[in-house]
């Protein structure tokens, strides 16, 4: 299964969770925190992580596509 | 998930249909619940979210379109039994029944009350409040040049909409009964910075101030004199959704009462700003109103009811906007014995402050901060790092001036 990731920046609020569950696909910018996409598309061992990411995420930044 | 729960759990009731009830429904579906989930909200439509209300939604930033908190598509993925506009009117946990409002049963296997929290309001006139999109459009049409506002409460809700209110070129009076605006929270040198912020914009701040009624025209203040207003918004805290529950026989005490699983009696769970639950990290009972809290609580609520057996235990994470400043928090500030500024300055409103209750490292709070930061700390806090410990190893010159 393919797992494709894509952020909305703007609506990140930089609260830093998907960092902490997924730090292989997700980063922070510096100077204000946004969310900053790594690997829009993670091999299968991350796709939990990411999956957890995306439901946690306090602002709906992260979308998945599963094909 | 265990057999057991699986053969017994085949319907999931979650009553409340926002943050909470959401992740709760969407962790279900992901830990392989196959059988049926009830979505019952009283909000006439799909899940939204709330932070931008008194943000981008007030300042027009954003249009309703980008509040939903998940595609129609995902939310059909999910294949719930959806109820919106539905009021759950009360719980019989005999017959393991939820009675709504129209008269209709809908009966649980394994329920989760995500029922949130509704505006305090005031005596008098009648006022706006902000919780709902319908609240944040009906104040959004009331701001602008030429008009003024009274805000009653210098909470993080009532700070933000009138830092919107300002930017938009209202006319603000903003009212707190405290000295220093969210002092019991954040501090009171921290509570100063924020005021000030309202200061420099203009925001006609009046602290030591109570408002005992809305009347026409305004508030009434409690030395008996009228502050005038085209508009009122009051933002005095609010109250758990819990009134349909009387009489179930679960515990209700600011909030539903829910062990450290989250869970309020044998296959009945509590998630979100309506949950009051004893975090074992704090070991302290705590009911936050976070959005995070919501999402992460709905999580494991989800995973308990299923079987999981997974203490609950985060970190809080708080963030609020106003004016250009984004305040990030982590931990459980409230109670604290200390507060002490490690990097940056105040009067520069960029910094980072940590907190401390008891011996424990509690909280860190930043202004401006990278993220890098202020992530040691929020390590050590889930950690329960002793304060003296944290300090040392990671602001030695702090610890230096002690
Ligand atoms: C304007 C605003 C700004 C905010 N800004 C921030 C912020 O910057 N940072 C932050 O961390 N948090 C913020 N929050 C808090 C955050 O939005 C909440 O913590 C979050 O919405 C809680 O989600 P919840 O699902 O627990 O409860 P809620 O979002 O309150 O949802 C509960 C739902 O249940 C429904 N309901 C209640 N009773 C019944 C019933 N009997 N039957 C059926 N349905 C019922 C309610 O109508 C509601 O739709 C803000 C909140 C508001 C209102
Ligand atoms: S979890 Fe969401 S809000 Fe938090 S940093 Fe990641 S994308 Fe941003």
């Amino acid at each position: 299964m393919n797992l494709k990731v894509e952020v909305d920046v703007p609506k990140c609020v930089a609260s830093g969770q998907c960092v902490m569950l997924a730090p292989e696909v997700f980063d922070q910018r510096d100077d204000d925190g946004m969310v900053i996409l790594l690997d829009d598309t993670p091999p299968a061992e991350l796709h939990d992580a990411v999956r957890e990411s995306a439901t946690v995420c306090p602002a709906a930044a992260i979308r998945l596509a599963e094909s | 998930m265990s057999a057991s729960s699986a053969d017994t759990l085949r319907r999931v009731v979650i009553v409340g249909a926002s943050a909470a009830g959401l992740t709760a429904a969407e962790t279900l579906r992901r830990s392989g619940h196959t059988g049926t989930i009830t979505l019952i909200g009283d909000e006439p439509a799909a899940p939204y979210d709330r932070p931008p209300l008194s943000k981008e939604i007030l300042n027009g930033a954003w249009g309703p379109d980008r509040l939903p908190l998940r595609t129609e598509a995902d939310l059909d993925a999910l294949g719930l039994d959806t109820r919106y506009g539905r009021t759950a009117a009360s719980l019989d946990r005999v017959a393991r029944t939820v009675l709504l409002s129209d008269g209709t049963e809908v009966p649980y296997d394994g329920l989760i009350v995500a029922t949130g929290v509704r505006p305090r309001r005031l005596p008098g006139a009648p006022a706006h409040t902000l919780r709902t999109l319908d609240d944040a459009l009906a104040l959004k049409g009331r701001l602008g040049p030429g008009r003024s506002l009274a805000v009653v409460g210098a909470g993080f809700l009532g700070a933000e909409a009138a830092a919107v209110a300002a930017d938009l070129g209202t006319r603000v009076t903003l009212l707190e009964p405290a000295s220093v605006p969210l002092a019991h929270a954040i501090g009171e040198d921290i509570g100063r910075v924020l005021a000030q912020a309202h200061l420099d914009h203009g925001v006609a701040l009046r602290t030591g101030t109570g408002v005992t009624e809305v009347v026409s025209g305004g508030v009434r203040l409690d030395d008996g004199s009228v502050a005038e207003a085209d508009t009122v918004l009051v933002a005095i805290g609010s109250r758990p959704n819990t009134e349909w529950l009387t009489g179930s026989g679960l515990t209700l005490d600011d909030g539903l009462v829910c062990d450290e699983f989250c869970a309020a009696a044998p296959g009945v769970y509590g998630a979100g700003d309506v949950a009051r639950w004893h975090n074992p990290l704090f070991g302290t009972s705590m009911r936050v109103e976070h959005r995070t809290n919501a999402a992460e609580q709905g999580m494991a609520a989800a995973r308990n009811l299923l079987g999981a057996r997974q203490p609950f235990a985060p970190v809080p994470y708080f963030w609020s906007d106003q004016y250009d400043m984004k305040i990030r928090a982590y931990g459980y500030l409230r109670g604290h014995d200390e507060v002490r500024v490690v990097e940056g300055s105040l009067t520069d409103r960029k910094f980072l402050a940590v907190y401390r209750t008891g011996e424990r490292l509690s909280g860190v709070l930043a202004i401006g901060m990278p993220p890098k930061s202020i992530r040691p700390w929020q390590r050590s806090i889930a950690a329960g790092a002793p304060w003296g410990g944290a300090l040392s190893a990671l602001a030695p010159s702090a610890e230096a001036t002690a």
